[in-house]
């Protein structure tokens, strides 16, 4: 019996009877995969005007984005960002989590779905507000503006990731330890954080992709020697079509890619 | 003097007092540790959005005044700005519903060792920027663009169209970036449903179609509803693709949001607009939530 005449499901339908279902999948996988990579070969074309494919190749792109100082500014920048973001994202949306997770308080339900707020309220406005607000307080253009505004959008994915790790988990494996004598403290430290460790991580690289990659609250509040490289690269998308953006975009992808594939061989690795 | 002995039941009373004392101080701690969210939270958006929900309010003579609101309704282009949004948004939907659900049962299907694998083709364009996967079309779909050789070289049609900076652009570039949000969820729901179930209507006589359409489909409507409302609403609210590849010709809400403070630094009409996109997200989630129970659903796309 070849694969084509085997049932593919409970209904007997067998692979040959909806093939026309893996066409259509893969001719929709490819339409969601190629133009995320299509930057790639786009980035070594030797043309001012994106010929594809290439006729010649070259790095020239490469070059003018390592040799342009507002490039350098503010990729330098946005992966300060990144950074400071996943630093203070994670722990803080953990903790809530896991505080909110465990409490059983009447109020926790509320807290948490004011904490998730972020995801709710339209980016836009987010924006805006964040723009006003900061600008009475000085913190437009500022590190610490644009940290803070970053980890109000990546709090809530951290939450999100962990209470679902918390779910999973059995909580009475904590209750042990603090039988035994340790306090919720080493409890935490020594017996749940170690199986949550993989959420933690994924949550962490999520919160440096949400910064690096965020765009519409970057536009209107950095600016100055603090402009995100997004914020470049959205300004540059409304003039005119810079080849420039190709070589960075490729760079931005193979950033996203290698997160991704860590978090999906730390996700298989998982007991 | 008589000596107080506490009974065996009179011990536990106490305990427990002595407990639950404990017990809620325990709590008030532990919620003591989502204060740093709540804080950062309440700076960047309840604050602000609170601020500009109070300024939609203040004339231009900084009394109260509803002509924020006013002007919504008088005015036409504020009327084709909201057609232009609602229907962006309902036609995304329906582009995402009609690509992503047969997707969704594809990988919802495949044997285990597969999963993972095609997984990742939805799962990279997720955790692709947005700016990039723009880019991309906007070279893609250009008059010169790969998009335009390939259709004539095919004989499609015989002279580059035009494919950008107008709607057909905006469509492309929307259903590309919402397509995984509808995905994910939706094949969360469906890897719920029971075999079994399948197995037991065709057991019974039903042909292949009919037990689809009378078992698996009612059972993958909540997910589908789930991702389907995530991207109406993110629609609503979106920004950097129509902007790009609108090229100025499809206004949406957040579009106009940004030219009024650009052009004209009107705050108050800026922030009027602001809250009612922010009222037209929360009455579709309401409303939707009223019809359909997915907590998890809406949440599940870690």
């Amino acid at each position: 019996m070849s694969w084509w005449t085997q049932p593919a499901t409970q209904t007997q339908i067998t692979h040959g009877d909806r093939f026309w279902l893996y066409v259509t999948a893969a001719i929709i996988m490819l339409l969601l995969v190629i133009p995320t990579f299509i930057v790639v070969p786009m980035s070594f074309s030797d043309s001012q005007y994106l010929a594809f494919p290439p006729e010649t190749w070259s790095v020239r792109w490469y070059e003018e984005y390592f040799e342009s100082r507002k490039w350098m500014r503010a990729t330098v920048t946005s992966v300060q960002i990144g950074v400071l973001t996943m630093l203070v994202a994670t722990p803080l949306g953990t903790m809530a989590a896991y505080a909110l997770f465990v409490s059983g308080h009447r109020a926790a339900r509320a807290i948490f779905m004011l904490l998730i707020t972020p995801m709710i309220v339209p980016v836009i406005l987010i924006a805006i507000g964040a723009f006003y607000a900061f600008g009475r307080i000085g913190l437009n253009n500022s590190i610490t503006g644009l940290v803070l505004a970053h980890t109000a959008m990546a709090a809530p994915l951290v939450m999100i990731l962990i209470t679902a790790a918390l779910r999973s988990y059995d909580l009475n494996q904590e209750r042990v330890a603090r039988s035994l004598g340790a306090s919720r403290v080493k409890a935490f430290f020594l017996v749940t954080l170690p199986q949550i460790k993989f959420s933690v991580v994924t949550a962490a690289l999520l919160s440096f992709l949400t910064s690096f990659d965020e765009v519409i609250i970057s536009i209107f509040i950095s600016g100055g020697s603090n402009a995100t490289l997004t914020k470049h690269m959205f300004a540059a998308l409304r003039d005119f079509i810079d080849p420039t953006i190709a070589a960075i975009s490729t760079i931005m992808v193979a950033v996203s890619t290698v997160l991704l594939l860590t978090t999906q061989f730390i996700g298989g690795k998982k007991p | 003097m008589r000596r107080t002995i506490s009974t065996p039941g009179q011990t536990q009373a106490l305990n427990e007092v002595a407990l639950s004392g404990q017990e809620r101080r325990e709590q008030w701690t532990l919620l003591g540790l989502s204060t740093p969210a709540i804080l950062v939270i309440a700076i960047v958006v309840l604050v602000p959005v609170g601020w500009l929900f109070y300024l939609s309010f203040v004339g231009s003579d900084g009394q109260f005044s509803l002509e924020h609101y006013k002007k919504m309704v008088e005015y036409k282009s504020y009327a084709r700005v909201f057609m232009t949004t609602f229907q962006v948004s309902l036609l995304t939907t329906l582009i995402c519903i009609v690509l992503g659900y047969p997707l969704a049962y594809f990988l919802a299907h495949l044997p285990g060792r597969w999963t993972g694998l095609f997984m990742l083709a939805v799962l990279l364009p997720f955790w692709t920027s947005l700016l990039v996967r723009t880019y991309a079309w906007l070279v893609l779909l250009q008059r010169k663009g790969l998009l335009n050789d390939l259709a004539m070289q095919i004989g499609l049609w015989d002279s580059p169209i035009k494919l950008v900076h107008n709607m057909t652009g905006t469509l492309i570039g929307m259903a590309h970036i919402m397509l995984p949000f509808l995905v994910l969820p939706l094949y969360g729901a469906m890897k719920k449903i029971e075999p079994d179930m399948m197995h037991a209507a065709s057991n019974l006589g039903a042909s292949p179609v009919r037990s689809f359409w009378n078992v698996y489909f009612p059972l993958s409507v909540s997910g589908l509803v789930a991702g389907a409302l995530i991207v109406f609403v993110l629609c609503l609210g979106f920004y950097v693709t129509p902007a790009v590849l609108g090229g100025g010709r499809v206004v949406m809400v957040a579009t106009q949001i940004t030219a009024i403070l650009e052009y004209q630094f009107d705050w108050g009409a800026a922030s009027a607009l602001g809250v009612v996109l922010l009222v037209a997200t929360i009455g579709v989630l309401y409303l939707a939530g009223r019809f359909f129970k997915f907590d998890s659903a809406l949440f599940g796309k870690g």
